[in-house]
This record gives C-alpha cells, structure tokens and sequence, in this order.
C-alpha cells in the first residue's frame, strides 16, 4: 500500500537514496533538511503515514525534531524511525526516549528500510 | 543516467559544500572564534560525508572519517578543548579527507604516507584506539547502553520444533511512540501460523479509561520450525517498552513473564531536550534569512545566452524602426525605449544571477598558504578581506589559476624565512594579504606580501641579460617592478620547486588580461610587495561606442573612452619619425590612426576625421582617430578565441543590430602598443 | 576469400565532398556540422591572407577561411554562389570557403592511398590521403590539422 513518508536529513544524498528506494516501492515521499523545515512541512502537509529522520542536522536535531512531533497533538501517533549509524546504540536509545518508533541503520539497506516501515505503520 | 550514479554525483557535490563549511569551521576554531554551532558545524559535515560514503562502500574514506568524526564528537561535548596543537592536527585531518574525497571521485587510490601517522596522533586525543562512542557523561544519559536481545530465559534452545509462545504486554510508553501491537501481531502471523488470546483483565470500566494508558496483553502461539531471533526480532523496536517473554512450546515448564528491566532512560531524558532544542535554534539566521535553490548551470547559461539574443533583436527592431523614419516621440518610439529599459533591467538581473562571491575561489588559499610555509619552513599568516565580493561565475573559475601563482610567489619570493625577518626586525611570521572589493565598476583585488620586497637592482640585471631592455634605457621604480611580467622572466636563482614551473608571471598577466583585466605589481624595499588587478565585473556585456573606420564598424568600450572631439589641424604636432601627438588643453597624448593600426583603408585621408581620446587605467591615455561616431548603445560580448586566436588590439566580438559582426576594441592593448612604439620611436630618434 | 567479409564496419568512413577552385575534396562526415550560404565577412585585421574575416552564425562569432588560399593557390573572391562549411575539429568551430558542395561518399579503408610523394608540398600537412573511386580523385582533407593550424593565422600589429 503506498503510504506518505516524511524524511528529514540534511543530507541530500541521503534524502535522494531514501527517496530512491521508497520510491521504488511505490510510497509518496516528502522530503525535509533539517528539524525546523520538517515541522514546517508537518503543518502544511495532508496525511503523513511515516516519518524517517536523522539525528544530527543544524538548527533542530533529530532529537529536538522528534520531540516537537510527539507534542503535535495532530501527529503524536505518527511512527517515527531515525536513521542511526551501527556504532552509536546510545544515541538511538535517546531517540527512542525522546519518542521515536524505531530506527533504521545507515547505511541503509533497501530491504531492511522497507520492513522497518511496513512493520511501523499498516 | 543510473540514478544512483546521479545520486554519486549529488554525493559529491555535497561532500564540495560539506568541504568547504568544514574548513570554514576549522579555520574560525584556528582563530578561537569557533562556537558551539560552528564546532557542531564541522562535527556534521565529517559525518555526513562518513554516511554517504558508506553508502556507496568507500571503505578508505569511511574508515579514516569515522577516527576523524570521533574526535571532532569529543571537541563538540567538551571532552576534548580545541587548543592550538589540537586543532592544528585537526586542519591537517581536513585537508586528508579532502584528498580522501578527491580520490574517491577520480576512481583512484590515495596514497597518503602520512595517513597512519595522522590517523594515531587523532586517536592519541580521544584515548582510544578505533574505539567506539561510548563514554558515559553523567550530565546526560547518553552512556546508557543495552542491547536488544533482553530476553532473560535459560534453557531454551533457539529453535523449538512446534513453535513459539510470546507473552506481550505492552507498557504505556510503547503507545506513545506510536508503535502498534496490531502491527506487530500482523508481523508475527507472517512467520507462522498464530493463535492469538487477548487478556483484557487489566481493562478498567469505561469511563476511568485513560487514553494513553496500556491495557491490553496478548498471549500468541506460533506454530511452525521458526528461529527463536526471528521471533524477537519483529519486537526490536518496542524491547523496554513491554513486558515480553517468547518461551518454546513443547516446553513443559509454564514460562514466567519476567518484565525487562531496561526502562530507566525512559523519564529523565525527555527534560534534556528542551535545552538542546534551544541551543540548536540560536544561529539559525543567517540560514533561515536566504532562501537559495540549485540550479543547473547549463540552465543559467542559456538564460544567459537568450537575454543576449534578445538584446540583439531588439537592437535591430531599433535599427529597423529608425530606418523606416518613424520618430521616436510616437507611440512605436515610446513602446522600443520601454523595452529597452526593460530589457536592460532584465539582463542585469540575469547576470546577477551568475554572480557570486569570490570567497569560493578564496577559500582554497588558506590550505594552498599551510602547504607552502610547510615546504618552504616559512611561518606566514593570510590575511583576507572582502570574500563577499560578487563577480561574474566565469571571472571567478579563472581566477584561481593566476591567485595560486601570486600567492605562491608573495610566499616563495618575497617572504623572508623566520630568521631573516628576526634579524630585519620584523615579527617571525610573515603576513600574506588576499584582498576583493568592487572599484569604479570593476573588481579590484591585491594580494600582498610584508616580505623583502622586489630586488630592483638583480630584476634590472636580469632583464638586460635577457635582452629585454637595453642597458642604457631610463626606467622608473614602477617599471623595473613590473619587468617581471616579461616571458621568461624568473629571479630565482635556483628554479625553486614551487613557483619555478615555467608558468611565470607573463602568463599570469596572460590570464588576467584574456579575462579583459590588468594586472601590475607595486613594491616598497624591505617592506613588501603588492600585486593589484582589476578585472572586469561581468564578462558578458559592455556599454559601447560603435565608431566607423574606413569601411568598417569597430565598438570602443565607454569605460575607457574620456572624451570625443574634432581637432583642428593646428592641434597635432608631428613627433618622432612618423608619429604625432594631439594637444588637448595643453596636454599632449599620441595620435592613432585606427584605420592604420588595425590595417583597415580609411575612407577620407586627407580629414583630420574624429578623435575619441581613450585611456587605460594607469597607462595613460591615446587619441584614436577614426571615421565617425555611429552611435552609443550595450552590446553581448562574443568570443571568438575559442574558435579563432587572440588578436592583438582586439578584445572580442558582438553582433550588432544589422546582423553583422563587430569587433571589439582592447584599449588597454592599443595603449600598451603605441607605448611601446612610441618608446622605440623614440630611441631611434635619439639613440646613438 | 570473399571480399565483403573482410570489410568490418569500422573501416567504412564517410566524407562529404566538396568542390573549391576545379579540386575535389572531402572532409569527414563527423566533423561537419552545417552548410551555408556566403554572408558577407568582417575583416580581422592583420590576419594571414587566407583568412577570410568572421560571420555571425546564430550568435556564435565564426571565423572563416579560404579553402583554395589556405591549401596555397590563388585567392577567391567571395560572392554569393559560394558555400561555407562550418566544421567542427579540434574543440573549434570554423567556417569553409569552397565553390559548391557535392555529396556524401562512403568508402573503405583501402579505398584511400597516401599522398604520393612527389605531389608533397607544404599545403599537404592538411591532406590525409587520396581516394579513389572510379575516375573520381578525391582529396582527404584533415580538419583538425586545418582547425589546430590557425593558431598561425595572426600577425602583431603593424611595427
């Protein structure tokens, strides 16, 4: 089922490769390069299904980002998965604290992604 | 193209940008101007360029970001101070992970001998040895770390013939990161055939519910020869958030629900974020206050190329309008100068968008400076100002080449070494300056040195040496320093490695004059030298005077013209062997015949015919003859050295509105060469 | 042995041949990019005698050159039944004075024979070879020789 995901990295190679691959499963993607643009984009967009983000960007990190969501009282129940590389098990933790659904390892795997978000969100 | 061949290429014009704001933010914490956010800043970009290169496997690249990344970590949570020597170990990491990039998008590999030397003295500083991120701070709760797999029972073996039964019982904290038991029983029932039992005992009566609050357990039996990891894998996300337990069916032992105990981080954390949220929020700014996209340049270029053709049509509708006699207070003449003027704003605009700073091409000089003290064991500072002059795209793409050789040569030759300067009194750090800023329409930069200054005497020697001047000639200070902007002209007694290439400073002129700039270098014994170019702000257009000589249209730039006038025959004086010279007001500057200098037959010989006194900036001025003045309107600059070769005199081509191609005239070079003419005229006059 | 299975695609090439002063010549077929009409030229001033002075194609300045003067034999006077080549070779564009155009040849490798040595002179640093079909004698011309050899095209300002 195609579904509306939000990614939100300051990266735009990342963002490309996200897109790319949800893409290519047929999600609508909409696409964010920092924290305070991707509550920008929650206000105005229609239905968001997922959202995928990264920690660490300028002006509102990930965990900032999360945060403000889970305090939208429109898009608290919105699952959230973070993009986190392998060696930083503490900084996913604190984002799980901060209120994220899941998280997703970088580099990504499509395959993985995918399940990550079937598994998130129906 | 494959897209993640373009995304390779998006990666890589990232890692430019990326690039770039690190060394920004390495060089303000050189200077301890450094803030959190820029410390941040720089912390950021190694990372991002660590993730995309994992990405696409660049495994050299990775491995030497990631010691890289987790220094700069320590330095952004204050575990690590950024002093002096810290930092200088951290410049020279940026510029190897700058190689480390470039070899990654030429297809090659970095051979770096000073990689590992480079990559212990950054682990000596975190203490660690490739270790991973670890360290607890007791502020926050960062060093909580816990594993996945909490599952606490013992004698299971992984796989169990039969299956499985999961005791799930979610907690409230489970609900508010908005995972979903549904979904995770949707999940389990693709691994095997379920059978699910809700217990609803903890359900209170309707109204004390509480919305947020977690109710429901499950019990699901999963049949089927499944592995145990597979299991608990689908509750990876919600691991400290429920109570779960997966015991093996066949199992005889009714298993217990033990409850993980893994929730500590839960509460506390949440009251770090606000201040984290706020500290990021500060320098927003200056981000927040531009918008920018990206565009193509191939897509500004045709803009570019479109507003010149429309120029030009609408020089020929003028053209055409005029011819047809119809006067311009109609409502046709009304209608062509509102689109002039439009037209004239619109190109303006455009070119404005092909402008941009100059610190682009500036802030390569700071590493280009750091390698040069190193090889030549010189300490030099670089100064610069005015990075945020705005010029024409392709000025600054040629820039580069000719600022690399100033800088090479203000550091090699004119810079002393620490001792000489310590013995002449000066401070044992030599200072380089890189200056910018728009002058009378034009874009005016130095680049000077405190250095020794120009050796006049051995410049002098060496130049009639070369045959280059004779020795007799009167020359001024100015002039011997800028002999050695002659071909072949180098001091260096031993071609030094660095500036000695064969490229000298003629071709430097070269470059500067193609770009219709002037280049000439100024110096103060012991002091210093400095060299000042100017360059012209945009390379596209040019307001023209359109002059006819002989049968011919040449445009005169109107940057260069002073004035026009008709002289009387008692004006002009004869001079040299068969030269003349023009007095205006009691001044007396070289008379040109145009149509003779540039080999055109000149339609009336015997009129004095109209002179436009013309001048190159610090050069001095020349009376060009010519036929007449056609008219005075903006033309598109066209090139034609690409196709063709450099002319002497002229400076490049347009189209005017008739169609037809007219050149345009280099005032700097007629005035260089009448000089130089003059000059020999005159020796030969008094030479003996 | 068969002759046509010898023949491999490679060694097939194009020419578009055209006619200047009783000569015929041919250029690649890849290095041409267009034909035009004569437009009258905009004189460059001390420029070697071959060159005939620059045109306006399309907003793109194009320097153009006298096929007969370049190759060394007698000045043509340009006039509106003549043709220009714009070729493309050695990262310039140039434009071709010749009298007409005549057609696309195809030949083969072995279809063309080296200048013989006795016809060299100083022009045939442009000439590639000769080819021969029939009783047609055509001249290869090497348009990059002709493009990169401009460079000589300029004299200093008059001393």
């Amino acid at each position: 089922m195609s579904k509306v995901i939000l990614t939100v990295d300051d990266s735009k190679t990342m963002r490309d490769m996200l897109k790319l691959a949800l893409g290519a499963d047929g999600h609508t993607v909409i696409q964010a390069d920092d924290g305070v643009n991707g509550v920008e984009a929650l206000r105005s967009a229609g239905d968001v299904d997922v959202i995928i983000t990264d920690i660490n960007m300028p002006r509102m990190d990930g965990f900032g980002f999360i945060d403000q969501v889970r305090r939208d009282p429109q898009r608290r129940g919105v699952p959230i998965l973070v993009l986190t590389t392998e060696t930083e098990p503490a900084k996913r933790q604190r984002a799980r604290d901060a209120g994220a659904t899941g998280w997703i390892v970088k580099p990504f795997d499509p395959v993985k992604l995918l399940a990550a978000v079937r598994r998130v969100s129906p | 193209m494959d897209p993640m061949e373009a995304i390779k290429q998006t990666y890589f014009q990232e890692c430019e940008e990326l690039l770039l704001a690190m060394e920004e933010g390495l060089l303000a914490m050189d200077a301890g101007e450094a803030d959190d956010e820029t410390i941040n800043a720089v912390f950021r970009a190694v990372h991002s360029i660590k993730g995309g290169g994992g990405a696409f496997g660049f495994e050299a690249l990775v491995a030497f970001a990631h010691i890289f990344e987790t220094v700069l970590d320590h330095v952004r949570s204050g575990k690590l101070a950024p002093t002096g020597p810290v930092v200088n170990v951290l410049l020279r990491a940026g510029d190897l992970i700058s190689d480390h990039v470039a070899a990654v998008r030429e297809g090659r590999v970095l051979q770096a001998e000073h990689e590992q030397n480079l990559k212990a003295e950054l682990e000596a500083l975190t203490g660690e040895e490739s270790a991973s991120d670890e360290d607890s701070a007791p502020a926050d709760f960062e060093g909580l770390d816990f594993t996945p797999m909490q599952i606490c029972v013992d004698l299971d073996e992984p796989k169990a013939a039969g299956g499985w039964v999961v005791r799930f019982k979610p907690h409230a904290a489970l609900y508010a990161k908005a995972n979903e038991p549904f979904l995770l029983l949707r999940e389990l029932a693709q691994l095997g055939e379920t059978v699910v039992e809700t217990d609803l005992s903890a359900l209170p009566a309707l109204d004390v519910i509480e919305p947020d609050q977690a109710y429901f357990a499950w019990t699901i039996t999963l049949h089927g020869d499944i592995a145990k990891e597979k299991v608990e894998e689908v509750f990876d996300f919600v691991v400290g958030d429920c109570d779960l337990s997966v015991e093996p069916l066949s199992s005889p032992t009714p298993a217990v629900v033990e409850p993980i105990a893994a929730d500590v981080a839960e509460v506390p954390s949440i009251a770090t974020q606000p201040a984290n949220a706020e500290k990021k929020e500060g320098p927003a700014t200056s981000d927040a206050a531009k918008q920018t996209i990206r565009v193509d340049l191939d897509k500004v270029d045709r803009l570019v190329n479109l507003v010149g053709e429309l120029v030009i049509t609408q020089a020929m509708l003028s053209q055409r309008v005029l011819e047809c006699k119809i006067p311009n207070a109609s409502s046709i003449g009304d209608g062509l100068s509102e689109l002039e003027h439009l037209l004239r704003e619109l190109q303006e605009s455009v070119m404005a968008i092909r402008t941009q700073p100059v610190k682009s091409v500036f802030q390569r000089m700071p590493r280009l400076v750091r390698e040069l003290a190193a090889q030549t064991n010189k300490k030099v500072r670089l100064v610069v100002e005015g990075e945020a002059t705005e010029v024409d795209k392709t000025v600054i793409e040629r820039l580069g080449e000719p600022l690399t050789h100033m800088i090479r040569n203000a550091v090699d030759h004119g810079l002393e070494t620490p001792e000489d300067r310590i013995a002449a009194g000066k401070p044992e750090e030599g200072t380089v300056t890189l200056s910018a800023e728009h002058r009378g329409g034009r874009i005016f930069i130095e680049v000077s040195d405190d250095g020794r200054g120009i050796n006049r005497p051995r410049v002098r020697e060496k130049a009639v040496e070369r045959g280059l001047i004779s020795a007799a000639a009167p020359m001024s200070d100015e002039e011997i320093d800028n002999l050695i902007f002659m071909p072949g002209f180098s001091t260096a007694s031993q071609v030094s490695n660095i500036s000695g290439r064969g490229v000298g400073m003629d071709v430097v002129r070269r470059n500067i004059v193609d770009l219709g700039g002037r280049i000439s270098i100024g110096s103060v014994p012991k002091q210093g030298s400095k060299f000042s170019l100017t360059l012209p702000l945009t390379l596209a257009v040019l307001d023209g005077m359109i002059v006819g000589v002989g049968d011919q249209t040449f445009v005169l730039p109107l940057a260069h013209i002073v004035e026009s006038l008709k002289p009387q025959k008692q004006d002009i004086q004869p001079f040299g062997r068969n030269g003349a010279l023009l007095n205006v007001r009691g001044a007396y500057v070289p008379l040109v015949d145009t149509a003779e200098l540039l080999g055109v037959q000149r339609r009336k010989s015997n009129e004095t015919g109209v002179v436009i006194l013309v001048e190159s900036q610090g050069t001095g001025r020349l009376a060009l003859v010519v036929d007449e003045i056609l008219g005075q309107h903006q033309v598109v600059i066209k090139s034609f050295e690409g196709n063709y070769r450099h002319i002497d005199g002229i400076a490049a081509a347009t189209i005017l509105g008739d169609g037809r191609v007219a050149l345009i005239l280099d005032v700097d070079g007629l005035v260089t060469n009448c000089r130089n003419r003059l000059a020999s005229n005159e020796t030969l006059a008094t030479g003996t | 042995m068969d002759d046509k299975q010898i023949v491999h695609a490679e060694s097939r090439r194009q020419f578009i041949t055209f006619r200047s002063s009783e000569q015929e010549f041919g250029a690649d077929i890849m290095s041409i990019r267009e034909i035009r009409g004569w437009t009258p030229t905009t004189q460059l001033p001390h420029s070697a005698d071959y060159v005939l002075g620059v045109i306006n194609l399309r907003g793109v300045v194009l320097p153009v050159i006298d096929l007969n003067a370049r190759l060394g034999r007698a000045r043509t006077e340009a006039n509106p039944k003549h043709v220009i080549v714009v070729v493309k070779a050695a990262d310039r564009t140039i434009g071709l004075l010749v009298d007409a155009v005549s057609d696309i040849l195809t030949v083969t490798t072995a279809d063309i024979q080296p200048t013989p040595e006795l016809a060299r002179d100083d022009q045939s640093e442009f000439i590639e070879g000769i080819a021969v079909l029939d009783s047609r004698m055509v001249t290869i011309l090497s348009m990059e020789r002709l493009t990169a050899s401009l460079v000589a095209a300029q004299n200093a300002l008059a001393a």
